[in-house]
């Protein structure tokens, strides 16, 4: 990040001299009196050019910190102050209840399964969309006739309106629907299933459909990856005798990691917040089969005005989110910074 | 007049609501700020009327009332119904409301009681209250009437007439025994007997709440609803008759995952396509037939309509009816001229257009005669014979009773919770309260 900077600094040098040299006048340059010293004579520019700089950066990101703090921020902090209270709503929220509500979600069966369902979600959508992913990147990063095509259907599911997108699944999947009634035509009618009505078997759709709409994302994302894997390096393996599949294995993957592994990290943070595809195939049934920490949230508030309660939810969610996400960054990301410097280095020290 | 939850969950909506609630408030000025019985008033009337005839007959209604009472000025808002309710959610918890606005009763009411926002009309309005009888029973606590019904429906099986005809059906049942044979009898005419949107849970409780109607007494029902107490041996019942019934597998296929009225593959777009026999529902059905038929005529001359049959050693009443309705209310600080409009709203007068136009099954007897559709005559006949009316348990009970007591109840139906289940879940959801 700092050596992107430096071009840009160095470009606004000479007018950040100038508006400092105004501000000087105005009586500022006396606040800066110990930066300027013998060890270095250009001291004073600089710290003028920092200090323009400094407003620069203000002016730009106090918008951006203003509605963050306004639209995240302060949100998340009422969702925290909501949740100690038995509150409907309506009226003024004087029920102070404590942490009671945490232990009813905590204790709640249906919440137990809402955080079973999404652990699950984050476990299998990683381990069936990143083998098709990478697999799909990896051919897609050959040369072929009609590999643009190829690329920009393989995004369209995850660029179509998540709502748009589950309202035709919902449709496709209809008992006697579209999909049923394709399989019975392609003589594959024993596989046909009441698929989105069978608690045993919703689950199981939802995350087929999740798995479509969201492979385009991991697709793309590794391939955008594979663009940084340098090609001298697949040279040098064919030169060495290596077969596609060797260089694929040993050198086009383990380079793949910092892009594998943010995108897991994606992958992560959005199953444990999925709600919409959810809410529109199953609104979390039939008996609870989906059920996600955010629809059992939603349905806890907004259908039964239990908004101090909700709230409760709504942190656990924000706590677990939080955590995992942290730990992952501290525990799998750590090294990622470095392992780009060494795919630099090397590329330079060829 | 639809009983659709589905769109108030939608988060997104809510929060888009609150924006559009918290501007239309600006831009309203001081609408209900104004009081005082001279001068200058204004009431701001939200209705759901949205659409053709009954917009205008409302937008007449106001105009007339205008007229007749210099110097009040309404405003009338129609929205699409659950945009209302999105919106009216909203403002309840601001609590800036508009003057008139709709009510559903029960523990929905209650809890707008609670919060001081309906205003206690049980002195103002008391000749229609008298005239209107017990259909404001929904929506009185505590002995204190807070807004009036206008328009009150029961849900029963709605069927097609050409179905039945064909399947050999000749008469309707009047008892679970012959519900059953119907529905074998249905089956055997290759025709899936009963279409229930379970994916929105309540139509789904609708069975559970008549077979709770049959078992209990309406004593013990209605002390049900303050006391919250569920320990009586009949609401064990209700969920063991409703284990039975689901047991003979009379529902359309796939019913777990069915929404209640939205689309062709809805509960409702199934009857009115000629995909099933019949769906137990309210008096809105033919209204909801007709938006989902491209012919816009729902069932048409097909409609015919059944009350919910008896059920055998039950303590309740076996013609009592489970409905509910759409009651004006005003806000608790909105200005006395609006208890007069209400009045006007259950006027015979309003009342008879209101009926001529099918905007609802009118409250007032005196309209009763010019409900012109004959299943909803039908079904009005047996509304105004029944010794009681249950108000929906959901709504009676509550948004949080009524959805614990929904989720255990879509439970039986998915063969996954027992009739213990549902008392044990309003139990302790009741606990709760």
């Amino acid at each position: 990040m700092a050596s992107d900077l430096t071009p840009r600094t160095q470009g606004t040098g000479p007018r950040g001299a100038a508006a400092g040299a105004r501000t000087a006048a105005a009586g500022q340059a006396s606040a800066w009196p110990a930066a300027a010293g013998p060890r270095d004579p250009d001291a004073r520019p600089r710290s003028r050019r920092q200090w323009r700089q400094r407003l620069e950066i203000a002016f730009f990101v106090t918008p951006a910190l203003v509605l963050f703090a306004v639209f995240v921020v302060v949100p998340i902090v009422q969702a925290g102050r909501y949740s100690l209270f038995k509150w409907n709503g309506l009226g003024p929220m004087d029920d102070f209840v404590g942490f009671q509500n945490y232990a009813n979600a905590l204790g709640d069966a249906i919440f137990q399964r809402a955080v079973t369902n999404n652990l699950l979600i984050v476990v299998l959508s990683i381990a069936i969309q990143l083998p098709i992913g990478l697999g799909i990147a990896l051919l897609l990063n050959r040369n072929f006739a009609g590999r643009t095509a190829m690329r920009v259907i393989v995004f369209v599911p995850y660029v179509i309106a998540e709502v748009v997108a589950g309202v035709v699944w919902f449709l496709l999947l209809q008992p006697n629907g579209p999909l049923d009634a394709f399989l019975d035509t392609i003589g594959l009618g024993f596989l046909t299933q009441v698929w989105l009505g069978d608690p045993e078997f919703a689950f199981w759709t939802v995350m087929g459909v999740l798995t479509w709409k969201y492979v385009g994302l991991a697709i793309v994302l590794l391939l955008a990856g594979l663009q940084g894997v340098p090609e001298e390096l697949n040279e040098a393996a064919q030169i060495d005798g290596a077969s596609w599949w060797q260089t694929q294995r040993k050198i086009t993957i383990p380079l793949l990691g910092p892009t594998i592994r943010t995108w897991i990290f994606l992958s992560m943070i959005g199953s444990l917040q999925l709600f919409d595809m959810v809410w529109i195939l199953t609104k979390g049934g039939p008996a609870n089969a989906t059920v996600t920490m955010a629809t059992y949230l939603i349905n806890q508030g907004t259908e039964r005005s239990q908004y101090g309660y909700a709230s409760a939810v709504a942190v656990i969610l924000f706590a677990i989110s939080f955590i995992l996400a942290i730990l992952y960054q501290t525990f799998v990301q750590r090294g990622d910074a470095s392992d780009t410097k060494i795919v630099r280095r090397r590329k330079v020290s060829r | 007049m639809k009983r659709t939850t589905a769109l108030r969950a939608v988060a997104l909506g809510a929060g888009l609501a609150m924006l559009v609630t918290a501007c239309s408030g600006g831009a309203g000025g001081g609408g209900d700020a104004t009081g005082g019985s001279d001068g200058d008033v204004t009431l701001q009337w939200w209705h759901n009327s949205n659409t053709g005839a009954g917009k205008d007959y409302y937008d007449q209604v106001a105009d007339q009332f205008e007229q007749d009472h210099p110097g009040v000025t309404i405003e009338v808002s129609a929205l699409q119904h659950e945009d209302m309710l999105t919106k009216l959610d909203a403002a309840f918890q601001t609590g800036d409301t508009p003057d008139v606005f709709m009510e559903r009763g029960g523990g929905e009411l209650a809890t707008h009681v609670e919060a001081g926002l309906v205003k206690d009309i049980t002195e103002s309005a008391a000749d229609t209250i008298a005239n209107l009888g017990g259909s404001v029973n929904g929506w009185t606590q505590d002995d204190k009437v807070y807004a009036l019904p206008f328009s009150l429906g029961v849900v029963g099986f709605w069927y097609n007439k050409a179905i039945f005809e064909q399947a050999g059906v000749t008469e309707t049942p009047t008892t679970m025994d012959e519900l059953n044979a119907l529905v074998e009898q249905l089956k055997g005419a290759g025709v899936e007997p009963i279409s229930v949107g379970a994916g929105d849970k309540w139509p789904a409780a609708h069975y559970w709440y008549y077979f709770a109607m049959r078992q209990c007494s309406q004593d013990v029902l209605a002390d049900a609803v303050t006391s919250l107490d569920f320990s009586d041996p009949c609401f064990l019942k209700a969920g063991e008759d409703l284990e039975a019934f689901v047991a003979t597998n009379p529902f359309n296929t796939g019913f777990l995952a069915t929404p209640a009225q939205s689309g062709p593959t809805s509960a409702s777009g199934l009857l009115a396509t000629g995909k099933v026999a019949m769906e137990l529902a309210g008096h809105w059905e033919p209204g909801v037939m007709q938006g989902l038929t491209e012919d816009e005529q729902g069932l048409g001359e097909n409609t015919g309509w059944f009350p919910f049959p008896a059920v055998d050693g039950g303590q309740g009443e076996p013609t009592a009816q489970l409905g509910g309705g759409d009651a004006w209310a005003c806000a608790q600080d909105a200005p006395d001229v609006c208890v007069d409009f209400i009045e006007y709203l259950l006027s015979d007068e309003v009342q008879k257009g209101f009926a001529e136009l099918d905007m609802g099954l009118p409250t007032n007897r005196s309209a009763s005669a010019f409900v012109a559709d004959p299943a909803l005559a039908g079904l009005l006949a047996v509304r105004n014979d029944a010794p009681y009316i249950q108000l929906y348990l959901d709504t009676a009970f509550g948004e949080n009773i009524g959805g614990a007591m929904n989720d255990a109840i879509v439970n039986i139906f998915a063969g996954q919770g027992s009739a213990q289940d549902v008392v044990d879940a309003m139990t302790a959801a009741a606990a709760n309260e």
